[in-house]
């Protein structure tokens, strides 16, 4: 029995959503908003494509070869992954059978739905952490910090390897303080392999055109080299692989 | 030596002593050479030398000297002296400093005039660059001596000339140096003149019991012009001091000996691509054994390759301004094919393998000479990463796959131009350009009319007349287009080449090749994602036809999506894989001349530019005028999945069908690769590993950004080295036209968005 989800698209990368060259399936949903967005085509799980796990695992076969050789593996990402917990669970349980390296990129918000089956089948978590600021994080994404935080301590007790993801905007997850407390935060996990800090960009701003929505940070400066290198050291500080 | 004597040129030692092998030295075989007596090197690139202050300083003397050819087009050229193996004298650099010597003319960069091709090539060139034609010149290959150009328009008839004139089959060598001819130049080195031409002779009198039938005289008058060639090179050698008569007795010698060859080669042909071969394993021999006795150390067998690079890297011809347009920049291909694996699985990698590419570091990224490397996954390690790193460092290499390759034309296979391979001394190509497979489609829509000019070009048929394109009409209409187009092209090419071997014989380049030698006819064909997502639209969607008042079909209107070439879906690869494999099979039922074996390739350069320009909309929904995709690209900005899909499309089409190679360049953002210079090489390595595994030919790697190119376009000046792989091989990007920097920007950039 195939189950069923929503899916936006899929692409393969390098070097960009996880180790190596990835097949990675975009997953249609989330619950989040936050104001940086570069996808907000995949906000809605309705307006993905219909499409069964077989429909998913077809495509991936036609790569799997190549990924295999070249090194890497299949990445979930969204939209919202965890918002459709069970189509996620299954593509994830057959790429580990077909002995394929797993990856799930996730805000955390979610990661209550994650099941311990789930997480055994993910080889690694891309955790996107928004800001370590209770109120930032609220007025960013819409959401709460908190559950993000759990299942970064539930994934560091269950031993699954994480890289951490922060996306760097200027103004609003710059802050010298916030930065170095979820540096603190991250250094008393013992599963983070590495933190990514993404400089924040606009490519995403022509989709808020074609749908017809407002991009809340069209006047927002992407970061200067000097800044992102800042908070990278900011982590490094706290013994962390920062890049 | 007239000038300098290197203490390691001429020391009285046995050539050969300290050599391995047996079978070599009775007959002329390089390749037993280098099996016999290569050492394979499995390490990492750490024990590599930057370049010397000697070097630097060569380098800079010449380099100095760019700007100023840059901005006038040439910087001098010989009006008066048609080039020759000896028509002039030395010429040098810096002669106190330079290890290898030996230029085209009497001066670096001065080039030479070659009429033997065509009178008017020589004409135009020197005109557009503010010379006027040597009269007497002029009358002597005007009046007295028939050239290339004028035998085969002798012999075109109406059909080809009027499909050429139309662009439907285009660039053809008919007017100027075929080119794509490898010389075995390290035979030179190896044997030295002397026995060259003893084996010469001997093959030639293999001929005399035969009767004299028009084929069997034409033999004995090439393999005479190839002996009186080796006798100019010892002459125009030992213009320079040097005795290549007999073998070389040092590595020095070696790549003096094996570099004359090829100067030889470049006075006396202005072919297309004047390739070099596989020489950096067979020069290796030489290096190790001089280490090994400590007669240089690494710093000298670096400089060596280096100054053997510089002057690689000024090989001049006068062409015109509208062939740079063609060719993108002022290209001469100087292969060289780098590393492989042998056919008893030792890979063909030495330490000289990555003094090649230390090159790129030693003297900064150049376009010349098109360093290629013959990628395996079975390559060592360390290798790998080397080459990986430098394509990352300089966008200056170029992949073709070593596993397709060995079991074709074996393990002394290099390429020439782009992707063609031969066996090196042993193949040769009759050089085919290609024909315009888009301008095809309309032709069967058009029932033989031109699209852009309404003219007939090919026999009449009936024109589709449907509102709307009917898949089974549009194909059986296609397929009997094709049939005549292939017709037309491959007899246009017997013409071209029994012109070219009868008026511009390549003597010298044939003197080292074995006689007799085998002969691919390479054909070629252009715009293949725009004919096969034509084809798609018109099965998967609903293409509408608009036609102006005589009927003419001049555009065409999509309804709905369509798979598109380039995304790894079955659904448009087949058709893209279906016109290969059937315009293959419609060239190979022509009879080629001189019994050559027919190859395709799918193979654009930058000409996928011009191609564009000259055909009209077309029924994918691109518009008039717009580039095609180079080579067997999938078409700028269809392919969604990103460069793997996209790849694995291209990957699909048979090599089979396409042994004349399939190119395909990818341009890829260095975060595309990853976060930091050691991950991003490792990628480069998987990709190229898969790629290969998965039946991909070659694969040009641009690593860059947009806002670099963006920058170089407003401030050329600030980007002289910036050199891109465009289809098959690399440029400056600032010698390229507007357009074309536009046409290369806008090609999809593979980066993470």
């Amino acid at each position: 029995m195939s189950t069923t989800g929503r899916v936006h698209s899929w692409d393969l990368s390098t070097g960009v959503d996880g180790p190596g060259t990835r097949f990675v399936l975009f997953i249609s949903g989330c619950p989040l908003r936050c104001l940086y967005c570069a996808n907000p085509d995949t906000w809605h799980m309705r307006d993905g494509k219909e499409l069964t796990t077989d429909d998913v695992m077809a495509e991936i076969e036609k790569y799997r070869p190549f990924i295999t050789t070249a090194g890497g593996g299949v990445t979930l990402t969204g939209g919202e992954p965890l918002l459709q917990p069970a189509f996620t669970a299954e593509i994830l349980h057959r790429c580990k059978e077909l002995g394929l390296h797993t990856a799930l990129d996730t805000s955390g918000f979610l990661g209550a739905r994650a099941t311990d089956a789930l997480l055994a089948d993910t080889d690694l978590v891309l955790l996107d952490i928004k800001s370590f600021d209770v109120a930032a994080y609220r007025k960013l994404t819409g959401g709460e910090l908190a559950p993000t935080l759990n299942f970064a301590t539930r994934l560091d007790q269950l031993g699954i390897p994480v890289w951490i993801r922060y996306v760097l905007v200027p103004g609003r997850t710059d802050d010298p303080a916030a930065v170095d407390g979820l540096a603190a935060f991250v250094a008393g996990l013992t599963n983070v392999d590495r933190v990514d800090v993404l400089p924040f960009h606009k490519l995403g701003a022509a989709k808020y055109d074609a749908l017809g929505i407002p991009f809340p940070l069209r006047d927002t400066p992407v970061p200067e080299p000097a800044l992102t290198e800042r908070v990278r050291e900011q982590f490094r500080e706290h013994g962390l692989r920062a890049l | 030596m007239t000038v300098t004597a290197p203490t390691d040129i001429g020391t009285p030692v046995p050539p050969w002593h300290g050599f391995a092998g047996q079978s070599w030295r009775e007959r002329i075989d390089v390749r037993d050479f280098i099996q016999a007596n290569y050492t394979p090197y499995e390490g990492d690139s750490s024990f590599l030398t930057g370049p010397t202050d000697r070097t630097t300083t060569v380098w800079d003397k010449i380099a100095a000297l760019f700007p100023e050819e840059r901005r006038r087009g040439i910087l001098d050229v010989d009006t008066v002296t048609p080039s020759t193996i000896t028509s002039h004298r030395p010429g040098f650099i810096d002669a106190d400093r330079e290890l290898i010597v030996g230029l085209q003319t009497d001066a670096p960069l001065k080039r030479a005039i070659m009429p033997n091709g065509g009178l008017r090539m020589v004409e135009n060139g020197l005109r557009a660059y503010g010379y006027e034609p040597d009269p007497f010149v002029s009358r002597v290959f005007g009046t007295y001596r028939k050239t290339h150009n004028d035998g085969v328009f002798d012999a075109y008839t109406p059909d080809m000339l009027r499909a050429r004139k139309a662009g439907i089959i285009t660039g053809l060598p008919d007017a100027y140096g075929r080119g794509r001819i490898i010389g075995d130049y390290r035979r030179v080195a190896l044997y030295g003149t002397a026995r060259l031409t003893e084996a010469k002779r001997a093959e030639r009198a293999l001929l005399d019991a035969r009767p004299s039938t028009a084929d069997v005289i034409r033999d004995r008058e090439e393999l005479a012009e190839q002996i009186r060639a080796l006798g100019e090179l010892e002459q125009m050698a030992a213009s320079y001091g040097c005795d290549v008569t007999r073998p070389a007795a040092t590595a020095h010698e070696a790549v003096q000996w094996l570099y004359l060859g090829y100067l030889a080669a470049v006075k006396e042909q202005n072919g297309a691509a004047m390739s070099l071969g596989r020489t950096s394993t067979f020069l290796d021999v030489y290096l190790a054994r001089d280490l090994a006795e400590g007669l240089i150390d690494e710093t000298r067998a670096q400089e060596l390759i280096d100054d053997f690079v510089i002057k690689l890297r000024i090989v001049r011809f006068l062409r015109t301004p509208e062939y740079d347009a063609l060719f993108s920049g002022d290209p001469t291909w100087v292969t060289e094919s780098i590393g492989g694996i042998g056919e008893d699985g030792r890979p063909l990698v030495t330490r000289t393998s990555f003094r090649f590419l230390q090159t790129l570091y030693n003297l900064g990224p150049a376009p010349e000479p098109n360093l290629t490397v013959l990628w395996s996954p079975r390559l060592p390690a360390g290798f790998k990463r080397f080459c990986a790193q430098v394509s990352i460092d300089t966008s200056a290499v170029q992949y073709e796959s070593d596993d397709l390759l060995r079991p074709n034309t074996g393990d002394d296979t290099a390429i020439a131009c782009c992707v063609s391979a031969m066996a090196v001394g042993r193949q040769m190509q009759f050089f085919g350009a290609r024909v315009n497979l888009a301008k095809a489609l309309l032709y069967a829509i058009n029932g033989g009319r031109d699209e852009m000019t309404g003219d007939r070009i090919a026999p009449a048929t009936p024109p589709l007349t449907g509102e709307y394109l009917d898949y089974d009409e549009l194909s059986a209409a296609y397929d009997r287009t094709l049939d005549w187009l292939a017709a037309t092209y491959v007899n246009a090419l017997n013409v071209i080449h029994y012109m070219h071997d009868k008026y511009a014989y390549e003597r010298l380049e044939m003197a080292l090749h074995d006689h007799p030698v085998h002969r691919y006819l390479a054909c070629g064909i252009a715009g293949l994602s725009v004919a096969a997502d034509s084809l798609s639209a018109v099965r998967h969607a609903r293409v509408k036809v608009i036609r102006d008042a005589t009927g003419l079909a001049v555009d065409y209107v999509v309804e709905g999506d369509y798979p598109a070439y380039g995304n790894n879906d079955d659904r448009a690869d087949a058709i893209a894989t279906g016109l290969v494999k059937s315009f293959m099979a419609k060239v190979a039922r022509q009879p080629a001349y001189r019994d050559a074996e027919h190859t395709q390739s799918v193979l654009t350069i930058t000409s996928n530019v011009v191609y564009g320009h000259h055909t009209g909309n077309t029924p994918d929904g691109r518009r008039a005028g717009a580039p095609f995709a180079p080579g067997a690209n999938p078409m700028n900005g269809r392919d969604h999945h990103g460069i793997v899909a996209s790849a694995l499309s291209v990957a699909k089409l048979p090599y089979d069908c396409a042994r004349d190679g399939i190119s395909l360049t990818s341009t890829i953002t260095p975060e595309g690769l990853g976060h930091d210079p050691a991950e991003r090489a490792g990628n480069l390595v998987g990709i190229l590993d898969a790629y290969t595994a998965a039946g991909g030919f070659h694969m040009n790697v641009n690593v860059l950004d947009r806002a670099t190119l963006q920058d170089a376009m407003e401030h050329p000046e600030n980007y002289p080295d910036l050199t891109i792989r465009v289809s098959g091989y690399a440029v400056n990007f600032v010698r390229l036209t507007r357009e074309q920097q536009l046409d290369v920007i806008s090609r999809t950039f593979h980066g993470a968005l």
